[in-house]
């Protein structure tokens, strides 16, 4: 009994971890992206 | 048993909470093959000034060049310029490809490409030509 609440626990942390890295893997982080353009672009314009 | 239920959730809003602070605004743009396009981009630059100062070329939406007023190049320089445009804007994609990839994330390059277009334009010098978001040309 003790076993199966351990490993439902488990699965649930794992599959939770797991989902978190995505969700916040698809969110654009847009100022930094205006910020890494600006950088590549004013080093080409040099 | 509950207890240590209760302490595993906790430690998983821990790791989401520090993964999310740690994960968020940042872009990775250090990457040999970004440095290399960068590069390329550059030396090509003091060649396309000319043509964005005279009209010629100007700055699209995507992110890209292109031909603004092709009237502005002599006949004879008109295909010099076509190829530069050509050259620079397979640097262009290949850039926004190479920074997706150097954040293990291909379907930003979309947004990628739309910050740059915002950016070039937003840096272009007094003068130069971009489109405007209704496709027509614009003068800074």
């Amino acid at each position: 009994m003790k076993n199966i609440y351990f490993y439902a626990g488990l699965v649930a942390f794992v599959s939770l971890l797991l989902s978190a890295c995505v969700t916040i893997n698809i969110h654009f982080p847009a100022a930094a992206a205006d910020e890494a353009a600006d950088k590549i672009i004013k080093k080409v314009m040099q | 048993m509950s207890n240590q239920i209760f302490r595993l959730m906790l430690l998983l809003f821990f790791a989401m909470v520090s993964q999310a602070s740690f994960a968020s605004g940042n872009i990775e743009i250090d990457t040999p093959a970004i440095s290399q396009i960068e590069k390329s981009m550059q030396q090509r630059y003091s060649q396309l000034v000319p043509f964005y100062t005279s009209g010629a070329v100007g700055f699209t939406q995507d992110g890209l060049i292109a031909m603004h007023d092709a009237n502005a190049v002599s006949l004879a320089e008109r295909q010099m310029v076509n190829s530069l445009i050509a050259a620079e804007n397979q640097d262009r994609n290949s850039l926004y490809l190479e920074i997706a990839r150097a954040n293990n994330n291909l379907a930003w390059e979309v947004e990628i490409r739309h910050t740059f277009g915002q950016r070039w334009i937003k840096l272009a010098k007094l003068g130069w030509w971009y489109q405007a978001t209704n496709g027509g040309w614009v003068q800074k």
